[in-house]
């Protein structure tokens, strides 16, 4: 397995039968954490991975010996150089808790105080601390901005959070955390939130920073691709507890447990899987945007001459970064952003530009499914309610027969007709997903409008969804528009794909063309920025790309 | 014991408990009074006694009836005024953040208006054009508090309406009715059921004021304020007569205070927990 390591001398960390547990309101007891075990050595990188709910953040914040409001840490030993944190009083805590051990969140812009100028936040815990004067501060907050390759890093810091890109307050952040020289680092997802080619330079320059300050690191993500790019050992984690934990490649190549089997090969599916053929019926389009422009109060642009089309059975990924336009295309689609001008056809007849104006059939016509399924469904309505408007609303069913179809609805995205009285809180995170499938189904449209409807998911169920998708499309010949940032899901469901950038197209056509060469160049730049299982894809990358820049 | 869905505190059973007990006194007034409460039978504010448990007002009748029937009034009053309060303001409220737009500019400067200048003061103007009815009363506090609920109603019912199934529900076609007693208004329930009971205390101890001021509840009728008022004078004296509806007042007050609590908190409470 891994190589021996340098034991006792450089160990940083010796995490040892961790137990966290949370106590709920009525008294139950929950076990977050159960029996975790772990050493670090200093410029160890260890990724944490595993689903949402498996722990890892729980286990990154104990490392500062802390817990969030209800969760408290009952058993076992956080030893740091040795020493274990658990005995710490809070004076204890306070000199530890950025001075030892940062903290990298994964959202930066909820991290920094917009009030105040980075370089006053950057060194806030250095100042605080005393462990250096403003002048020594300043001189190593330049050369960190430089080595995490910010722009003008002797300026930089003057500059308010607001002023500064996602990607670079992201770095900014890294900045902070490395301020007083901590022993050891803890990355809580801090590339999630990013666009993907913002992603490759933000884990390049992290990469860059562990290597030289020989710091000891956790990293947490949900994404195989990216701890590959970082990680020397991977611990997987699953509710809590230890899955598999080994060397990277081990774990990358040759998983031992079946979880981390699962993971790997769904990973490298989403790389390798075959461009996905239309089975388009008919030639003439169901929908058709000719060179459509919006946008919010008549500032600038959101979408600008865009135009696409689509027919049944096709599905057609909208793809781009945050910003470029993809989900207000949606939105003036359905009438929500009245268009300013061009024209939409559905069917063949001109679509009225304000969803007040177009009749109740073409509004059955086009249905939407959205990221957040939690927000997508009234919480105090049953499944029955929830999937039995649409049939009640569109087709005036009566009351039995609303029933019956919605117990249909369901056996269709396989849940179990019993489910018909529950309320979306008694459902995973997948389970509604899918009832936002019902719900679209239910008015038998000729156009489901997916908005990032897997972003939200974990990996494997996000897997299932596409699976369901396919299935429903298969079946009825309903034709998707599917919005994401993510590449993998694009190969694994679009038949054609548009790339939109800052709100014009820059490519549109069959999948199979628009990913293959000749690219757009900003094609070429999305799809090398997606990551790679491979370990030594992020060298790889800005190795041609430094040669072509 | 569950109620509303939510298991209830030690705390806010005690809040159930003295609300029940007020609220019973006052129903069932005319079965508990030991007396007439309007009937003088002794001397002025004769103390305490195993005939008179809290012993007899400036008129020699008997406190403890007049409490039960007092609170007819005082709890009658204030629960008419508050809900006629949220009638018109949640309606306002709902409309304003739904339709947005000049609606919701025209209504939200109005309460601005009307709340630019003290709530006390409107409705001692209002009182003394119109006179001193009942009616005038709960229609006045009515529809000063509505102003209030109006801003309550408003932000919550904003903070519903940009999620993404009342957005669903607009791309599905339904109607405005639809949107707001199906989608916004069930999911507006547990913080307006709080701010319900907030205001009806405020309404509640709002009566009380008006009438300790002489502009309320008016002889030989009386409310826990009036009562007050009338048995001032025994303070110098050193009697605890007016101290007893007083205590009645601040009981009530606490009662309903406790269960607000707790509603706020359940609500609070992501869902999920609440079972």
């Amino acid at each position: 397995m891994a190589q021996a390591k340098p034991k006792a001398e450089g160990q940083i960390l010796d995490v040892r039968n961790l137990r966290i547990e949370a106590v709920t309101e009525t008294g139950t007891r929950v076990t977050l954490v159960d029996d975790v075990s772990f050493d670090l050595n200093a410029g160890e990188v260890l990724g944490l991975i595993g689903e949402s709910g498996a722990g890892k953040s729980t286990i990154g914040l104990s490392t500062l010996v802390y817990a969030r409001t209800g969760c408290q840490i009952t058993g076992g030993q956080i030893l740091f150089h040795g020493r274990d944190l658990r005995g710490l009083n809070i004076k204890g805590r306070q000199s530890l808790r950025g001075v030892k051990v940062a903290y990298i969140a994964q959202s930066a812009a909820a991290a920094f105080n917009p009030a105040h100028t980075i370089f006053d936040q950057v060194s806030e815990v250095a100042l605080q601390h005393g462990i250096m004067n403003r002048a020594q501060v300043r001189m190593d907050a330049i050369r960190l901005f430089r080595e995490l390759e910010l722009p003008n890093p002797d300026v930089f810091g003057g500059r308010y959070p607001h002023q500064v890109s996602g990607g670079q307050l992201q770095r900014a952040m890294a900045a902070m955390a490395m301020i007083a020289k901590p022993d050891l680092l803890v990355f809580d997802e801090p590339t999630t939130a990013l666009d993907v080619t913002t992603q490759v330079e933000v884990l390049a320059s992290f990469k860059k920073l562990i290597r030289e300050h020989r710091t000891a690191a956790l990293y947490i993500t949900h994404d195989l691709a990216v701890v590959a790019q970082i990680a020397d050992r991977i611990m997987v984690l699953r509710r809590g507890k230890m899955v598999e934990h080994g060397d990277a490649t081990q774990i990358l190549q040759r998983p031992e447990m079946d979880y981390t089997r699962m993971l790997v090969a769904e990973r490298v599916a989403a790389e390798q899987s075959k461009f996905v053929e239309g089975h388009a019926e008919g030639d003439r389009p169901i929908l058709e945007v000719k060179n459509a422009v919006a946008a919010y109060r008549g500032s600038i642009k959101v979408i600008d001459d865009v135009s696409i089309n689509l027919r049944r059975g096709d599905t057609l990924a909208i793809v781009g970064e945050s910003g470029s336009g993809k989900s207000t295309l949606a939105r003036v689609i359905v009438g929500l952003l009245p268009r300013e001008k061009g024209d939409i056809l559905f069917d063949g007849t001109s679509l009225k530009p304000r969803l007040q104006d177009r009749s109740k059939d073409q509004l059955r016509r086009i249905q939407m499914i959205y990221q957040m399924p939690d927000v997508a469904l009234n919480p105090r309505q049953t499944l029955l309610d929830v999937i039995g408007r649409p049939v009640q609303f569109y087709f005036g069913k009566g009351r039995a027969e609303v029933r019956a179809r919605v117990e249909e609805l369901l056996r269709q995205i396989d849940l179990p007709p019993e489910y018909i009285t529950r309320r979306p809180h008694e459902l995973s995170g997948g389970q509604k997903q899918r009832v936002c499938i019902a719900r679209a189904l239910a008015a038998q449209p000729d156009i489901i409008i997916c908005d990032e409807v897997t972003s939200a998911l974990d990996p494997l169920v996000a897997e299932e969804i596409l699976r369901l998708l396919r299935r429903v499309q298969d079946e009825t010949g309903v034709a998707f528009l599917f919005i994401t940032h993510d590449l993998g899901t694009v190969r694994r469901i679009a038949n054609k794909v548009a790339v939109m950038l800052k709100g014009k197209l820059v490519a549109n056509g069959p999948t199979q063309q628009v990913f293959n060469p000749p690219f757009h160049p900003y094609t070429e730049l999305l799809l090398s920025s997606v990551p790679e299982i491979r370990p030594d894809w992020l060298d790889e990358v800005l190795r041609r790309r430094r040669k072509a820049g | 014991m569950k109620l509303f869905g939510s298991r209830i505190t030690f705390v806010a059973a005690i809040g159930v408990l003295i609300v029940l007990a007020c609220a019973g006194g006052a129903v069932f007034a005319p079965w508990i009074a030991p007396y007439d409460p309007n009937l003088p039978m002794g001397g002025r504010w004769d103390p305490p006694s195993p005939e008179h448990w809290l012993g007899l007002d400036q008129i020699g009748r008997d406190m403890f009836s007049r409490i039960l029937y007092g609170g007819r009034i005082s709890i009658g009053l204030a629960l008419l005024a508050t809900s006629l309060a949220f009638v018109v303001g949640i309606i306002a409220g709902f409309a304003g953040a739904v339709f947005g737009g000049w609606i919701d500019i025209a209504l939200s400067r109005i309460a601005d208006i009307i709340l630019s200048i003290p709530i006390l003061m409107s409705a001692l103007i209002i009182i003394s054009g119109f006179g001193t009815s009942t009616t005038v009363l709960v229609l006045t506090i009515g529809f000063l508090y509505a102003v209030l609920v109006f801003r309550v109603a408003r932000a919550v019912a904003m903070n519903i309406a940009v999620l993404d199934y009342v957005e669903v529900a607009r791309l599905r076609g339904e109607g405005l009715m639809w949107v707001i007693l199906r989608e916004i208004l069930p999911n507006a329930l547990p913080p307006l059921a709080a701010e319900f009971g907030l205001r009806f205390c405020f309404a509640f101890l709002f009566v009380a004021a008006l009438s300790f001021l002489g502009l309320g509840v008016q002889p030989p009728e009386a409310d826990w304020g009036s009562m007050v008022k009338e048995s001032a004078l025994a303070i110098p004296a050193g009697i605890a007569a007016p101290l007893y509806p007083a205590a009645a007042i601040a009981l009530m007050t606490i009662g309903v205070n406790l269960v607000v609590d707790w509603l706020l908190s359940i609500y609070s409470r992501p869902q999920g927990e609440n079972a």
